[in-house]
């Protein structure tokens, strides 16, 4: 009743006058910007190359090849698994890590717990950009150019992470974790049993969101990775791209930006509560 | 019998004692061990790296020989002699300046037009978010595409009667259309930040508004933007610092930054510098600028945007 009543109030707060058949008219036509690319993205990629210019959003006859084309001109099968890897081991590192800092910074009071936090703050201003030279020398000196190790080292603890799971875990009630210390349990089975089930919502929401960040990730893959078979999907775009300049290469372009976005797209739509839920509450805190 | 329960009642408290130490230790073995791995791998990849930076940025050094000589403030001298580095600096504001008001008032008014509906909230969000997740490098090539001479846009462009544009191939139009990309890309994100915003203003300062006569102009001008003061710094601030931070979409939008380096930015002006010409110098005292940058942005939006706002 109450969310009735605010949304009718908040109405008055932007144009009365406005109509809803405009507002909605203004709102779909904002989903049709949003979504064409996407679209045209997958209907050229269906497309037959004679066909590539024809104005109709439907492909007739639509076809399939350009995707083989693909698997068989470049390694995308393994650019896709290489991917996958990649965010699943940052994700599973961060979750480790992330959750464990996030929930000591949250519920203990103990020296240096203040610097501590800001220092891991103060990194989420520090551009990617300055640290990549510092990287790949490091990399290159340890051997590690070239290599997943490499490419994994810098993303596998995250301070956005931190500070994400320290909002949710400082929600919990002191007085259970007393409880439990009362009851003779260990700090670490107090930990392991009682406040990682109970921010759950929270470590899922951060799963998501750093498998999406490690799909996507382009900047430093783009610069420790230098042979074909060991790309991720968006260095993997980029080459592959960029030696397709005719008409036929644009279908195939197509094809491979279909490939590297959709899977990304469906993780989203399956998990997309949890996701918008995660990014608004780290957003404003 | 007292001898004997003073006996057992220190022999307590000792226990109590005991086991309140073996707790602080246990306590404070926890909390460090939780945090010691964590630190270091900070120190080591973050702060570690930063201070090499600075060091590198008064140095000369091409990666390969062993000495790094010191140079003072050469590189930066260098760089800001160099037009090329100047053409970047000032394409990286015109991202800024495009791009930060551009994403705060698209994502303003999706946001203000969702509150202002009823249905199919949930799937408005939904779709306006979903460019935010998908690659920048797949989505630059879809823009290109659409964008290219005889590709979509002006096929429409041409249907409507209207002259085909260049887009890309243009100096003047390219870094428009890249910080639009980069604002289309957002929009979800911007949008979400402001819905939240929004529901954290209360409702009696709108009814009460209301019942004083105030329209929705000034209900807008005097109650939301006020009100919303803290949510828009910090939008500006991240959204300044995304748009500072512009690559991915040159290196897969433009040839190397061009027509004419008109959308090379301060970042792929690093990454030549430092993996094509390896100029590790200068590629450095590039990042220093950058780090500045930064840094002073947030400052100003900081002081700019956070006067106190009397109510």
């Amino acid at each position: 009743m109450s969310r009735v009543a605010t949304d009718q109030a908040r109405r008055g707060s932007i144009g009365r006058g406005m109509s809803a058949a405009i507002r909605y008219a203004l709102l779909l036509a904002g989903v049709w910007i949003t979504l064409f690319p996407f679209v045209w993205m997958v209907t050229s990629s269906l497309k037959l190359p004679q066909h590539l210019f024809d104005p109709g959003l439907i492909p007739s006859p639509a076809t399939l090849g350009n995707y083989a084309d693909i698997f068989a001109k470049a390694p995308f099968g393994r650019w896709i698994a290489n991917t996958a890897a990649v965010a699943a081991i940052t994700t599973a590192s961060v979750l480790v890590f992330d959750t464990a800092v996030g929930y000591v910074l949250a519920k203990f009071s103990f020296a240096g717990k203040k610097i501590i936090f800001l220092f891991i703050i103060s990194t989420l201003m520090v551009p990617t950009e300055m640290l990549i030279i510092p990287w790949y020398l490091l990399a290159s000196q340890l051997h590690l150019a070239d290599t997943y190790a490499g490419l994994l080292l810098p993303g596998l603890i995250t301070a956005f992470g931190i500070f994400l799971m320290k909002q949710f875990m400082e929600s919990l009630p002191s007085e259970l974790l007393d409880a439990a210390r009362i009851d003779g349990l260990s700090e670490w089975r107090i930990f392991a049993h009682i406040a990682v089930p109970l921010v759950k919502p929270a470590i899922v929401t951060l799963a998501i969101l750093s498998f999406i960040s490690g799909w996507n990730q382009f900047i430093w893959p783009f610069i420790v990775l230098q042979t074909e078979t060991k790309y991720t999907l968006p260095v993997g775009m980029v080459y592959f791209s960029s030696e397709l300049k005719d008409n036929s290469g644009w279908i195939q372009i197509m094809a491979g930006a279909t490939v590297s976005v959709i899977p990304l797209i469906l993780v989203f739509l399956v998990f997309q509560k949890r996701i918008l839920q995660g990014i608004a509450l780290t957003g404003m805190k | 019998m007292i001898a004997n329960a003073i006996r057992q009642s220190a022999r307590a408290g000792r226990r109590l004692l005991s086991i309140r130490l073996t707790y602080k230790t246990q306590r404070y073995l926890f909390i460090y061990l939780m945090l010691a791995l964590p630190l270091l791998y900070f120190i080591g990849t973050r702060l570690v790296p930063i201070v090499y930076s600075f060091n590198i940025s008064v140095r000369e050094w091409d990666v390969l020989s062993p000495d790094k000589p010191y140079v003072g403030l050469a590189n930066f001298k260098g760089l800001f002699a160099d037009e090329v580095f100047r053409k970047s600096i000032g394409n990286t504001f015109l991202f800024v300046a495009v791009g930060v008001p551009g994403q705060l008032a698209a994502g303003l008014a999706v946001a203000l037009l969702l509150q202002s509906v009823t249905r199919f909230r949930g799937f408005f969000r939904t779709v306006y978010f979903i460019p935010y997740v998908t690659s920048i490098v797949a989505v630059s090539w879809v823009f290109r595409w659409l964008l290219m001479p005889n590709g979509w846009v002006n096929a429409a462009l041409l249907k409507l009667g209207l002259d085909a544009q260049l887009f890309l191939q243009s100096p003047h139009q390219a870094p428009y259309v890249i910080a639009l990309s980069m604002i289309w890309q957002s929009v979800g994100f911007q949008m979400l930040i402001f819905i939240t915003g929004l529901q954290g203003i209360p409702n009696v300062y709108y009814e009460a508004a209301h019942i004083d006569g105030a329209g929705p102009w000034r209900r807008f001008r005097h109650i939301t933007i006020p009100l919303l003061n803290p949510v828009i710094l910090f939008s500006a601030v991240i959204a300044g610092i995304s748009y500072l931070q512009a690559f991915a979409q040159i290196v897969s939008m433009t040839q190397d930054g061009g027509p004419l380096n008109s959308t090379r930015t301060l970042v792929f002006h690093i990454y030549k510098l430092a993996f094509k010409s390896f100029e590790m110098g200068s590629a450095s005292a590039a990042t220093v600028v950058l780090f500045v940058l930064i840094l002073a942005f947030t400052l100003l939006q900081l002081k700019v945007l956070n006067r106190k706002v009397e109510y």
